[in-house]
């Protein structure tokens, strides 16, 4: 049903008309109002044959599901930021072990220093965690992003993150058409596990493996994400079939076909850049964008070919790899390593820093006139940060350099007088 | 498209406000988008919250920096904060206070605004009055749907009664429409043919 609602509790909602059978969570923002809304529809009835487990930590949250989903059910969770790390351990193990567990990743900076608001660092995190990962461009995609990462995981044994914009798209209230349950359940096979725990056929799942098969092992998680390549695509088609919408897939190419520059990026920022590109597409300046909609797999088939008729590419990501750079822009020069295109990378949104309509046209015309410098930070107070480097030249004990710079902003008060 | 900013401070139910808005234009068929700024809400602190309404799917995502139209629910931030900041040519301004505009002081940012498009209501007063507390947030709406007529009352009323049931809903709708009446009598005192927003 259309509705004007907010970005979590549409998830919530249609989670729930997936129909997991169990749920194991722990809140932490800005994620919390989606398991908030999901443990209410339990106990009110709504989402029924569902067991919502509270737990004490993300590790046992993940743990919990890695059981769950041994034991044949379909199963859930959600999580950000700190709280993606917290369970990080039992995260490789679920995709190790093959467990199609489902998992919302609202997307939050991780610390030190302190911060709950967007940016990719926690899901990019665990790019090689043998996780599917998909990334949701609105609410609609995000929540339907989820029914397709149902089908994908369970028919694949491989565990999805559907990773979400923290607070910009979890707490935004927008217009998301909540499919219904008859719906859902119509597109979602009943989940058939791959492998099951059952005391009376009883089997090991997750016994030690030495050098004799690991490496096997490890060489199927990439097979199956090679497949997930293919599978992927086809249940967006298959969604689109059943729901009208475009919503999933690999990749998606706005106005690509004549771009002069390409901008990539993941998310919710895609629609600022689609609008800046409109505006400067009537000035007559041949933009382009493209959404990458799966970061894992990696569809580098996929990137070449919409990148390919363009002159310049830039990477915009909202996550920092410290000592090289960028991570996206990385994955995206494997895709242009036989062409002569060459990727810039602009790191923006660090911390939940807002990507403005009016610091991307600036980009835009410093990529247009090729002055764009390899690595670029979007919005980087240059004199604060200068500041501080001085300070920290300077050879003296300076302080802690976050509350040195927010001293300097006037933010905090950090000495009594 | 229409972009709204609401100030006020936590506990004043400013995110709320800004929902509500985007629930009233999408009953109207419209697109809409609201979203907070993202804080760390604390009762008192400074809060921010945006709404944009358009005839066309809403794709950016970046707070709103130019409001056509800026609710401020707690005047004691007109010197605290830069409520003002990025305030379109012709927006409008709705204030809540029990004094007048010019009591408030702050001319040297009147003058940038029309005269007619500017004004303040005492939105707690009159929550206080019908909903028994001096929450001023559906009153703001309601005089914000007089004052720019981007969206009308009965949408107002509509997504107020979607979110709030029974008693507290209903006391909120006539705090809103009573709030709609005195922002019309003060803007057909002021200037009898003024020409609705479309």
């Amino acid at each position: 049903m259309r509705m004007q609602i907010e970005g979590s509790q549409a998830v919530a909602r249609t989670v729930a008309a997936c129909r997991p059978q169990v749920i194991c969570a722990y809140p932490i923002s800005p994620q919390t109002h989606i398991v908030e809304t999901l443990s209410m529809l339990v106990k009110s009835g709504e989402l029924p044959g569902c067991e919502y487990l509270n737990v004490e930590s993300e590790y046992s949250a993940m743990s919990a599901c890695i059981g769950a989903s041994a034991m044949g059910a379909r199963t859930y969770t959600a999580t950000a930021s700190q709280g993606l790390l917290h369970m990080v351990e039992p995260v490789y193990n679920a995709s190790g072990l093959g467990l199609p567990i489902v998992m919302t990743v609202a997307n939050r900076a991780i610390g030190a220093p302190i911060n709950i608001w967007n940016d990719h660092s926690d899901a990019m995190s665990q790019r090689d965690s043998g996780w599917i990962q998909l990334y949701a461009e609105t609410n609609q995609e995000a929540s339907d992003l989820h029914i397709q990462a149902f089908r994908i995981a369970e028919a694949l044994s491989v565990p999805v993150m559907v990773c979400m914009d923290g607070f910009i798209l979890t707490h935004a209230v927008e217009e998301v058409d909540v499919p219904e349950v008859d719906e859902v359940q119509a597109f979602l096979p009943r989940f058939v596990p791959k492998q099951v725990l059952d005391p009376d056929d009883p089997v090991s799942i997750g016994a030690m493996v030495g050098p004799e098969a690991f490496m096997e092992v490890r060489y199927l998680a990439h097979a199956k994400h090679m497949r997930a390549l293919e599978l992927i695509p086809q249940v967006a088609a298959e969604f689109e079939q059943a729901f009208g919408r475009d919503s999933g897939g690999l990749v998606r190419p706005y106005r690509c076909e004549d771009a002069e520059t390409i901008i990539v990026a993941l998310g919710s920022v895609l629609g600022t850049i689609k609008d800046v590109v409109d505006a400067r597409r009537e000035q007559g300046d041949r933009f382009g964008v493209l959404g990458i909609q799966s970061f894992r797999p990696f569809p580098l088939d996929e990137v070449r070919e919409a990148l390919q008729g363009a002159q310049r590419v830039v990477v915009l990501e909202k996550t920092l790899a410290v000592g090289i750079g960028g991570v996206v822009s990385s994955n995206v020069r494997t895709a242009l390593e036989r062409t002569p295109l060459h990727c810039k990378t602009v790191i923006a949104g660090l911390g939940g820093r807002p990507i403005t309509k009016e610091s991307l046209d600036g980009m835009l015309t410093e990529a247009h006139a090729d002055r764009l410098e390899d690595l670029t930070f979007l919005d980087l107070d240059h004199e604060l940060v200068g500041r501080e480097v001085e300070r920290m030249r300077s050879g003296e004990q300076t302080g802690p350099s976050a509350e040195n710079m927010l001293r300097e902003l006037g933010a905090v008060r950090a000495t009594p007088h | 498209m229409f972009e709204v900013r609401i100030h006020g401070r936590g506990g004043q139910g400013v995110v709320t406000a800004a929902e509500l808005l985007s629930v009233a234009a999408f009953r109207e068929g419209r697109h809409a988008q609201a979203f907070p700024s993202f804080g760390s809400e604390r009762t008192g602190a400074p809060v921010v919250a945006y709404c944009r309404i358009a005839d066309q799917e809403i794709r950016v995502r970046e707070p709103v920096m130019t409001p056509d139209a800026l609710v401020i629910q707690d005047a004691t931030l007109l010197h605290q904060v830069d409520v003002f900041a990025g305030l379109r040519d012709h927006g409008y301004v709705l204030i809540n206070a029990n004094r007048s505009l010019a009591e408030l002081h702050i001319d040297e940012i009147l003058d940038q605004v029309h005269p007619d498009r500017a004004m303040t209501i005492p939105a707690s007063d009159i929550a206080r009055e019908h909903v028994g507390r001096p929450m001023p947030n559906a009153v703001l709406l309601g005089g914000l749907a007089a004052l720019s007529g981007i969206i009308h009352l009965d949408s107002v009323a509509a997504a107020i009664r979607e979110r709030f049931s029974g008693e507290l809903g209903e006391s909120n709708v006539a705090a809103a429409a009573a709030a709609y009446a005195l922002v019309r009598a003060t803007m057909d005192e002021e200037e009898p043919a003024h020409a609705h927003a479309d």
